[in-house]
């Protein structure tokens, strides 16, 4: 094993993980702050592949705008995510599934068919500055990815401090108080799955003109990928406590989950496996804290009823 | 202020656990009326709340305030009207979010959410000076997250919070029914300062017959969905604990029932 093919893999895992990054603040935004996992997320961020390669491919749209146009489908995709829990009461989850299950027929129906679409000579946000400096591909998406995802959490810094914001973080919080103050969930819910998916999409779409094509299959397994970022990232970044961090440590974490991925395909173990490792790496996240208040109960416990120590 | 009109409900109607909780509720606060409500368990307080803030829709009857009949409005539209204080402390404000922050949420009550930003410095004045009324200290930690305060700080604030804009009705549904007694006299003591001050409408569910009497000008007693009893003025300043016990029992023919209530 020859570490400088190691070290010549991190800038490739690290724009990977900036540009799926921003897939994570999505999923951050469901998953912690309204305490959803939604699953949207898989059929979303290939949503968001599918719809820019080809717009860019077979109506020769300009690559920005077609990022727009894949970040306005993720938010109608999260729309009715948001339609089919808010609305019709379908559990977040399940809403989620169906929303997700119904994006693999669409997304082959926008690629006309095929399972895959190759932007070939195409430009893309990244090529221009490839020919300008002559830097590598991966060094570019990496530079225009930190540029983006700086971009994304000072805009939800922004957001999430307005009053619109601050009402959607309430909703997250205390459902019932932010009710009583007005504010019909309904909406704050709907808003927040919009603005997610929007995000997840984005990432998809950034994620299809930085490899150049995209796939059927290329959000299988996002929302794992997502929720492994955010547990990483809050370990990595668990002192810091402002709203900007948090954001950020999601890009973090990403980023480090990318970097574990090199080193395990470094170390010759199978790709295919790196599916098995993220969900333990979630189990494990969202199991420990469980396991400890358990553990802690059970220590308090005493038979002659001793109540100084019990803590939970 | 506030008009209830022979209002009906039913949980779980056509099925076997059908409970007509409201069974024709009467009743019209005037402006300024402060009113303390009692009643054995299941006598429909609780319900009569809800039912004013929209929690359920109601099966038949109307509720008015101010003039406006809100009788199918939903709960978040009619929070414009509405001050509440739970008797859950966790139910009132938001655990993850500072003291100032939950307080910009109350300040905004009723009104559309704009892009603009949460919480102005102009407000933040405000807030500390609204605090101090409170004196538990808590306008020296206004970026202190709420959950980090205890049950008796979190309900000050939640009173606080309702407060903030001035509602038409106040809803307080046996707000220190959770809290030590000492706290629960502080949080009482307040809540009487912060209506007697803003010459506030208010219904307050109580298990305490003696705060009852003590409290408000008006009382009205309620069992089995109804209001049996309404007292207002002298005589129900002159009322001990002994008469509203055997009012209840001339209303409803048993023995009062209520295994939180106090009697002394
Ligand atoms: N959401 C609900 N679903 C079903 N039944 C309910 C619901 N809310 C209240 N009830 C029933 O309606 C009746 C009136 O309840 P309510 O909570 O209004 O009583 P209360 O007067 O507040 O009593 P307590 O002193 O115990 O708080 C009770 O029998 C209760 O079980
Ligand atoms: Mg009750």
């Amino acid at each position: 094993m020859n570490i400088s093919s190691l070290l010549s893999a991190v800038p490739g895992a690290l724009s990977q993980g900036v540009l799926w990054g921003v897939m994570v603040i999505g999923v951050y935004i469901t998953f912690r702050l309204l305490d959803i996992a939604d699953m949207t997320c898989d059929g979303s961020f290939s949503l968001g592949g599918c719809v820019c390669a080809v717009l860019i491919v077979n109506f020769n749209v300009n690559p920005v705008i077609a990022i727009l146009a894949s970040i306005i489908a993720g938010s109608l995709a999260g729309c009715v995510t948001g339609l089919l829990h808010t609305v019709f009461e379908i559990p977040a989850i399940l809403a989620g599934i169906l929303t997700q299950y119904s994006l693999w027929s669409i997304n082959l129906r926008i690629m006309g068919g095929k399972s895959n679409v190759p932007l070939l000579k195409s430009k893309t946000i990244f090529s221009g500055l490839v020919e300008m400096t002559g830097l590598r591909n991966s060094h570019v998406a990496l530079i225009i990815g930190v540029v983006i995802a700086i971009v994304v959490v000072m805009v939800l810094y922004w957001f999430f401090g307005t009053e619109l914001g601050a009402s959607l973080r309430a909703t997250g919080n205390n459902e019932n108080m932010i009710r009583a103050l007005g504010v019909d969930i309904k909406k704050t819910k709907l808003l927040a799955l919009m603005i997610a998916n929007g995000l997840v999409a984005f990432a998809g779409a950034l994620v299809c003109q930085s490899q150049k094509y995209a796939d059927i299959n290329m959000g299988t397994g996002a929302i794992v990928i997502g929720l492994a970022s955010i547990v990483i990232g809050e370990v990595l970044f668990s002192r810091f406590k402002s709203f900007y961090m948090k954001l950020s440590s999601a890009i973090v974490g990403c980023c480090t989950y990318f970097l574990i991925r090199a080193v395990v395909l470094w170390l010759g173990l199978d790709p295919n496996d790196m599916k098995l490792l993220s969900a333990i790496i979630v189990a494990l996240a969202l199991a420990t804290p469980v396991a400890m208040a358990k553990y802690r109960t059970k220590k308090a416990y005493s038979p002659n009823g001793g109540t100084e120590h019990a803590g939970n | 202020m506030l008009e209830i009109k022979d209002v009906f409900k039913t949980f779980n109607a056509g099925t076997i656990n059908e409970k007509r909780a409201l069974n024709g509720v009467n009743l019209k606060l005037n402006e300024g009326d402060f009113v303390t409500i009692i009643g054995g368990n299941g006598a429909g307080k609780s319900t009569t709340l809800n039912m004013i803030a929209g929690v359920y829709p109601i099966d038949r009857g109307t509720i008015t305030i101010d003039g406006v009949d809100v009788s199918t409005w939903p709960e978040h539209k009619r929070a414009q009207f509405l001050g509440r204080v739970f008797q859950d402390p966790m139910m009132g404000t938001a655990a993850g979010m500072e003291i100032e922050e939950n307080l910009a949420l109350a300040y905004r009550r009723g009104k559309k959410r704009t892009l603009k930003w949460g919480v102005t410095n102009e407000e933040r004045d405000i807030y500390r000076e609204e605090l101090k009324i409170l004196g538990l200290g808590l306008e020296n930690r206004m970026n202190t997250k709420v959950g980090l305060l205890s049950g008796g700080q979190r309900q000050a604030l939640t009173l606080l919070m309702a407060t903030l804009q001035q509602p038409k009705v106040l809803l307080l549904d046996e707000h220190t029914a959770a809290l030590d007694p000492k706290t629960a006299k502080t949080v009482l003591d307040l809540t009487e300062h912060i209506i007697e001050e803003n010459h506030l409408t208010a219904l307050m569910v109580t298990h305490n017959m003696k705060d009852a009497i003590r409290m408000g000008n008006r009382l009205i007693m309620m069992q089995d969905g109804r209001v049996i009893y309404d007292v207002a003025g002298e005589e129900k300043k002159n009322l001990k604990v002994s008469d509203l016990l055997a009012k209840f029992q001339e209303a409803s023919g048993t023995e009062f029932a209520n295994d939180r209530m106090m009697l002394s």
